[in-house]
């Protein structure tokens, strides 16, 4: 029988550390996992970089640690559906990379999948492609865009079994299939909790062997 | 029909570019307009950057629409039936990998050599360029929506952009309430006006060198 990596929040904390690079998914407020966010901010972490398509909405999900001021370095695609983030950026507090949604999509599945990084044409002839290195592949040219990763990330799942095979639900997949592809250590919040056997195996959007915790949403 | 104007005759006229059965991703605000003007007959698959083909737009009051269903504003919507999701990898995939037929999104500025700006105006907006470059970059029809000026009365279609852009060379059509400018090798031209719209009236409020073909359509 498989081993049960269902653990406590508190547990699950125990490797998030301040100065860590956390990868949180999401779109505006859909698939955040915000119950490891209110956690880790209950645990007084602070100085965090965080990977995100983008901050979710004022006063919830990844707006919680803007509000509190505890992120140093974002890395996303867009802010706009936050306007606490946007004032913050204004007034320089939190130091801002954009990347283009897809492009940000290709640099974490590089983190993942073990490649340095990625061409593609998007961003040619825009300030993305200021300093970064241009390929002509068959007449064609691309912009080289290097692998991310993180130290942890916070997956939030529909349905996890307790070894943590993990099944999305609906456009809360969004970037939680990637981002669990791409961190050293992998924590899930789950809405359920099954026994081991009950996912279809054709059905498992990540498997359990990348996970490294499972937390029940409460 | 002549009594479509200004946004209206914007969207009714960009919903005309659809073809039946195409996937077409439309950007927040004015594009989404177009499918209160799909012609008879056109059945488009909205598709929708946060994974989703298929959306089917807001839920009436009071019907109830599943919360993980949103479109690329963050806003919950219907799925319809033989719609689906999936993760942001695969929706950006097939956007950059030329499966959109068409992609329809406004503009601050758009130049005569199809070069587009709508992400960013340094010192004033910061929200980031979201999907949007690889959406312009990656789509086979690429169609700006917009007014033909600002609001102060300056054109929005220039020679050359001065804001940050979007994307490079990318730009196919642009749609105003005055005219469609059809971006072709040879340059910027002038196809279709909108009805009471003279040559000269685009010429004086566009900031771009335009072909003036000899014959030029009717928007309606």
């Amino acid at each position: 029988m498989a081993k049960s990596k269902v653990v406590s929040l508190e547990e699950a904390l125990e490797n998030v550390h301040d100065g860590q690079t956390v990868m949180i998914p999401g779109f505006v407020n859909v698939g955040v996992p915000e119950l490891l966010i209110k956690g880790l901010i209950d645990k007084g972490i602070t100085g965090i970089n965080v990977i995100s398509n983008n901050t979710s909405i004022k006063g919830r999900g990844i707006g919680l640690l803007v509000h509190d001021h505890l992120i140093k370095h974002l890395t996303c695609s867009h802010i706009g559906s936050n306007t606490e983030t946007v004032e913050q950026v204004v007034a320089g507090d939190i130091d801002v990379t954009f990347v283009p949604q897809g492009t940000l999509c290709e640099r974490v599945r590089a983190g993942g999948a073990g490649i340095g990084g990625v061409l593609t044409p998007t961003g040619l002839g825009t300030p993305i492609a200021d300093g970064k290195q241009i390929i002509n592949v068959d007449g064609k040219d691309y912009l080289l865009e290097t692998a991310l990763r993180g130290d942890v990330a916070f997956i939030h799942a529909w349905k996890a079994d307790k070894m943590g095979n993990v099944v999305y639900h609906r456009t809360a997949q969004n970037f939680n299939k990637i981002w669990a592809t791409a961190a050293d250590w992998v924590i899930v919040e789950a809405e359920e909790i099954v026994e081991v056997g009950e996912l279809d195996p054709d059905l498992i959007m990540t498997p359990g062997a990348l996970v490294d915790q499972v937390v029940l949403i409460k | 029909m002549a009594e479509i104007t200004g946004r209206d005759l914007i969207a009714y006229r960009t919903a005309r570019f659809f073809e039946d059965g195409d996937l077409v991703n439309l950007g927040i605000g004015m594009p989404t307009k177009c499918l209160d003007f799909l012609p008879e007959g056109i059945d488009i698959w909205i598709d929708t950057e946060n994974g989703a083909i298929g959306l089917d737009g807001p839920p009436a009051e009071g019907e109830w629409a599943d919360p993980d269903v949103v479109d690329a504003g963050g806003s919950t919507s219907k799925l319809r039936v033989g719609g689906c999701c999936f993760d942001s990898f695969t929706s950006f995939g097939y956007i950059r990998g030329g499966h959109v037929a068409a992609t329809v999104l406004g503009a601050y500025e758009v130049d005569q050599e199809g070069n587009l700006a709508n992400w960013i105006i340094p010192g004033k907006t910061a929200a980031g360029m979201g999907g949007a470059m690889d959406l312009v970059a990656g789509a086979r029809k690429v169609i700006v929506m917009t007014e033909h000026c600002d609001k102060k009365g300056n054109p929005k279609v220039l020679k050359k952009c001065t804001l940050p852009l979007t994307a490079a060379h990318e730009v196919d059509y642009i749609v105003s309430e005055l005219c469609v400018l059809h971006q072709t090798d040879a340059g910027l031209v002038l196809e279709e006006l909108a009805p009471g719209v003279s040559v000269e009236e685009v010429v004086s409020k566009t900031g771009a060198e335009l072909i003036i073909p000899a014959e030029i359509k009717s928007m309606i």
